[in-house]
């Protein structure tokens, strides 16, 4: 056995903190100072909270519900819900503040709070405390604590000397892995469907990729949408803009992801994965006017509905702007085909070369069809008039793209001027630099637009790229004048500086200043501010009515006309995913009027 | 005193002497136990089931409560069963962190269980300072982590924060004090005691042949001549950076043991200090990106450490999905909590049976999860 020292006198140290100032503190005359990090009581910025739930989503304790709350801002990319903590359950983790997808969720650094009220326990957190007093913040999210995905992956695309030289799409896709990666970046607020105007069930396709099950994100993304190749082109992608990563980090890539499943599947298995081999028929007819997204659109959920449908399309191809507007460096055709393929699979006849109102009449299609859906767009250019646009080198860039698409051989001189701030400038810009690069070796295509580039319409990465591409741009000024020479061929087009683009009322008002003018030396001028439809096809018989320059329609695009449905650029957008919403509307809209 | 007759003794669930509520059914006569069986399933709340139906993240700051007493070995076993089955490697800078974090742990845990080992023997005194100074220890994890008892602290991909070097320093000045304040004073009140030694020597005795049976760890086997240390034997975090000694006994009783745990605070100031005067700048945490969609592959892993009371492992069982698909819970008293019991015990006095339970780190939440 061990020897060891003893004493029975050495307890006796304890005696000298009788003299000793004691170690504890008295509550509640004196307060307990916490440390800077302490995880005390929520307190949540609620203007800056989105009311994502992703706070609640993570409670590993279920202490979070989401509640409505009255007087909070709902914005799009808002939620009027906020968090409601129930301290008797929350376990003080921190994992909400960790995760909140704004940083408004912080804890303070209060040690203490009583209260013989019981509810009071459960409660909503706002910018003071559960105390309801100013307090110190405590806990806070700091990098190594971050448990959101910020960043995105990032897209290959050919770089912009390959990219002049060839209509070859730009944008590479995402592999595999990188699409996975990228779909688990998503919290699945949902935020972004409200965006949507097709409310499509993005968390849902996003988890699909993730799960690596790409026919449930097929199925997810069919629910809404019948044309996500193109989608996952060229979609304007509001939800993007508000995707709640996007507050602290950059949006989730929704419209890369919706590419990449439907990349992913094969055309041929498609109607085993939506459950579409064997439709039942439905004895009666609807006619659809415009192969456009909308009409497409319309025709795929008809046809569902086992309705006979027939689609008049001008053109020798169905597509519409999709196909005639769009260049194929941003949407390639073969892709464009393979979500119309699967309309015309499903059993829709499609008519070309068929203009309504010249080859055949509104009326007789009226005879032979139950109901009508016209979407026929806006395939008209509209012109500045200002002098010289009657000559020969002055073009609409709706004209030109649609020959491009064609194959047609278009005019193409050396130095180009662009009129125009929107996507559709973009196009028009970046397709004429293809070619003079090709025909001429090099670029010399320059953009014009009243709008300064922090508010022109166009997307900015469609500005960067055309920059790129060697594209120039002059923006904020007005076109003043095209000056011909004698010898009737352009020689400049003479600008005023824009001073303002819209009234107070924010109404297109623009205002020049005549003292700034700026005269840039051209051979050729092309148009694109803007496109208009011709509903001249619905003829004086029929007494349509109009709101503004618009077909007057209710929820589900239903005209003033019971049997007369409409959609598509001319009642809503122009865009494509508005035209798929207003064809999805007005699909249901025809189904409740041939039921009743 | 006539025939002796065998009565049926509660000992616990509720009882101040019994670490937790947990019970011990046991038969005496005299004053001598003759036989006893556990009596546990009062602090059963399913942790390992809860467990398989939360995404990786939540079990973070359910672990924890696995052991009140030392929440920090759970955090870190179920990150590294993580890190083992992703293949993830982990920062420095993090592993010294996490080493500086579980020897404060250690420290703390030691420090209130010799307290708790002095309450079992109506030491009131020290057991009252063993909570306050363990309550120094928490002020600094609350600095660090933003916690008093429960951390979740150390995380899958490394530490939550990093640590300032105020802290660090913080940490530096209250070892100083604990070395050459506190430690000096429970060396006087505590081991220096007489009437203590004499309740605990010879007490609770356990043999190296059983408890190598057994498969006891930690001090309870070190008290038994042998250096069995997982920080030595399969080096974690930092340990194979430093330089410390493995305290050993022979004599297998409450004495050695507790000896033993003091001993160990020494060598755990000693780790503590090489660590932050060695601590490497970097970075504390991998981002493995968006916390609800953590998922690693199929695989499963053992991994096990040191905790104060020995070894501590978790089997964990991925099949590549946003949850574990199973987690089991080696908790190293579980072995003497629940069958030591029955062989070990009876023999034992009656006023001993406490000292028999919390000298050899009996700690129900382990075994009873
Ligand atoms: S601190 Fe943890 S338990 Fe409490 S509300 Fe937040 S996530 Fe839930
Ligand atoms: S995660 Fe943040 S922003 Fe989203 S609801 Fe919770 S507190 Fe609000």
């Amino acid at each position: 056995m061990s020897k060891d020292k003893s004493s029975i006198f050495s307890p006796a140290v304890s005696f000298k903190n009788l003299f000793k100032k004691p170690e504890t503190i008295k509550v509640p005359e004196e307060n307990k100072k916490t440390a800077k990090r302490y995880r005390g009581f929520h307190i949540n910025d609620l203007d800056k909270c989105i009311g994502c739930g992703t706070c609640s989503k993570i409670c590993d304790n279920k202490a979070i519900k989401m509640v409505e709350l009255e007087n909070v801002k709902t914005e799009l990319g808002q939620r009027n819900e906020r968090p409601k903590i129930d301290y008797g359950r929350c376990c003080w983790c921190g994992l909400c503040v960790d995760i909140c997808t704004t940083g408004s969720l912080q804890f303070t650094q209060d040690y203490t709070y009583i209260n013989h009220d019981a509810e009071s326990f459960s409660y909503i957190p706002d910018n003071k405390n559960i105390n309801k007093i100013e307090s110190a913040i405590g806990y806070e999210r700091d990098q190594d604590s971050e448990l959101l995905d910020l960043y995105r992956i990032e897209m290959q695309e050919l770089d912009a000397e390959s990219r002049v030289q060839s209509f070859m799409e730009i944008v590479k896709g995402f592999s595999k892995k990188q699409a996975e990666k990228e779909a688990s970046r998503c919290v699945e607020c949902d935020i972004c469907t409200e965006a949507c105007p097709a409310s499509m069930n993005i968390p849902e396709y996003i988890r699909g990729i993730y799960d690596e099950d790409l026919e449930e994100s097929l199925k997810q993304i069919y629910e809404d949408n019948p044309l996500p190749e193109v989608c996952g082109r060229i979609c304007t992608h509001n939800c993007e803009s508000i995707c709640s990563i996007s507050h602290r980090g950059e949006a989730v890539s929704i419209r890369w992801l919706k590419r990449y499943a439907v990349d992913n599947v094969d055309l041929a298995e498609y109607n085993k994965i939506l459950g579409t081999e064997k439709i039942h028929q439905v004895d009666k007819k609807v006619a659809i006017i415009g192969a456009g997204p909308a009409g497409l659109s319309a025709a795929h959920y008809l046809k569902l509905m086992g309705y006979q449908i027939t689609v008049f399309e001008a053109e020798s191809k169905a597509g519409g702007m999709m196909r005639y507007g769009i260049p194929e460096y941003r949407l390639p055709y073969d892709k464009l085909d393979k979500d119309i393929n699967y309309i015309k699979n499903l059993g829709v006849e499609f008519k070309f070369n068929i203009r309504i109102g010249k080859d055949i009449s509104l009326s007789d299609i009226k005879k032979e069809y139950d109901a009508v859906f016209a979407a026929t767009g806006l395939h008209n250019g509209r012109s500045t008039r200002i002098p010289g646009t009657e000559n020969n080198n002055v073009y609409q860039a709706i004209y030109l793209l649609k020959q491009i698409t064609k194959g047609e051989e278009i005019p193409l001189t050396k130095k180009i001027v662009v009129i125009g701030g929107g996507n559709v400038a973009m196009d028009i810009a970046r397709s004429l630099a293809r070619l003079q690069k090709k025909k001429y070796g090099q670029v010399n295509v320059l953009v014009t637009s009243l709008e300064t580039e922090d508010i022109m319409p166009a997307d900015q990465e469609e500005i960067e790229e055309a920059r790129e591409e060697g594209v120039d741009f002059e923006p904020g000024r007005g076109p003043k004048e095209i000056i011909v020479s004698e010898d009737g061929s352009i020689s400049q087009i003479c600008t005023n500086c824009c001073v303002s683009v819209f009234d107070d009322d924010m109404n297109f008002n623009p205002t020049f200043d005549d003292q700034d003018i700026q005269n840039y030396e051209c051979d050729m001028v092309v148009e694109a501010i803007g496109q208009a439809g011709d509903n001249s096809y619905i003829d004086d018989n029929y007494d349509i009515k109009y709101e503004g320059p618009r077909i007057k329609v209710n929820d589900k695009q239903q005209t003033s006309l019971p049997w007369l449905f409409a959609g598509g650029d001319i009642v809503r957008g122009p865009d494509v995913i508005n035209g798929i919403k207003t064809g999805h509307n007005a699909a249901q809209g025809i189904d409740e009027f041939l039921k009743n | 005193m006539g025939k002796s007759k065998r009565t049926e003794m509660f000992f616990g669930p509720n009882h101040p002497g019994v670490p937790g509520n947990y019970g011990i059914n046991y038969f005496y006569e005299g004053d001598t136990v003759v036989s006893a069986e556990p009596n546990p399933g009062h602090l059963h709340r399913g942790f390992e089931k809860l467990m398989e139906e939360r995404e990786w993240i939540k079990n973070t700051p359910l672990v924890c409560r696995i052991c009140v007493m030392e929440p920090d070995i759970n955090e870190m076993v179920y990150a590294m069963s993580f890190e083992a089955i992703g293949e993830i490697k982990i920062p420095k800078r993090a592993a010294y962190i996490r080493s500086i974090i579980l020897e404060l742990a250690r420290i703390q845990a030691h420090i209130f269980s010799i307290g708790g080992n002095c309450g079992a023997i109506g030491l009131y005194t020290a057991m009252q300072w063993g909570v306050l100074t363990r309550d120094y220890i928490l002020d600094i994890f609350e600095e660090i982590t933003g916690g008093r008892v429960y951390h979740i602290y150390i995380r899958p991909g490394g530490v939550r924060h990093d640590i300032e070097d105020v802290t660090l320093q913080k940490i530096l000045d209250l070892l100083n004090d604990l070395e050459n304040n506190r430690m000096p004073e429970f060396q006087k009140l505590i081991f220096e005691n007489p009437i203590a030694q004499k309740r605990w020597k010879n007490t609770a005795v356990l043999n190296q042949e059983d408890a190598l049976s057994l498969g006891v760890t930690g001090p309870a086997l070190r008290a038994t001549g042998l250096e069995h240390d997982v920080r030595k034997l399969m080096p974690y975090a930092a340990y194979d950076q430093v330089d410390f000694k493995v305290p050993t006994g022979e004599d297998g009783d409450a004495w050695t043991r507790l000896k033993l745990k003091k001993d160990e605070i020494f060598q755990s100031i000693k780790i503590i200090r090489q660590l932050v005067n060695n601590i490497p700048a970097g970075p504390v945490s991998l981002n493995l990106g968006n916390a609800l969609k953590y998922k690693i592959p199929a695989g499963e892993a053992y991994v096990k450490i040191e905790s104060s009371r020995g070894e501590y492992g978790y089997y964990v069982v991925s099949d590549g999905g946003l949850k574990p698909y199973r987690v089991h819970v080696r908790g190293t008293s579980t072995p003497l909590g629940l069958y030591g019991v029955e062989t070990l015990l009876p023999g034992c006095r009656i006023e001993d049976v406490p000292v028999w339970a919390h000298s050899l780190g009996i700690c129900p939440p382990e075994f009873d999860r």
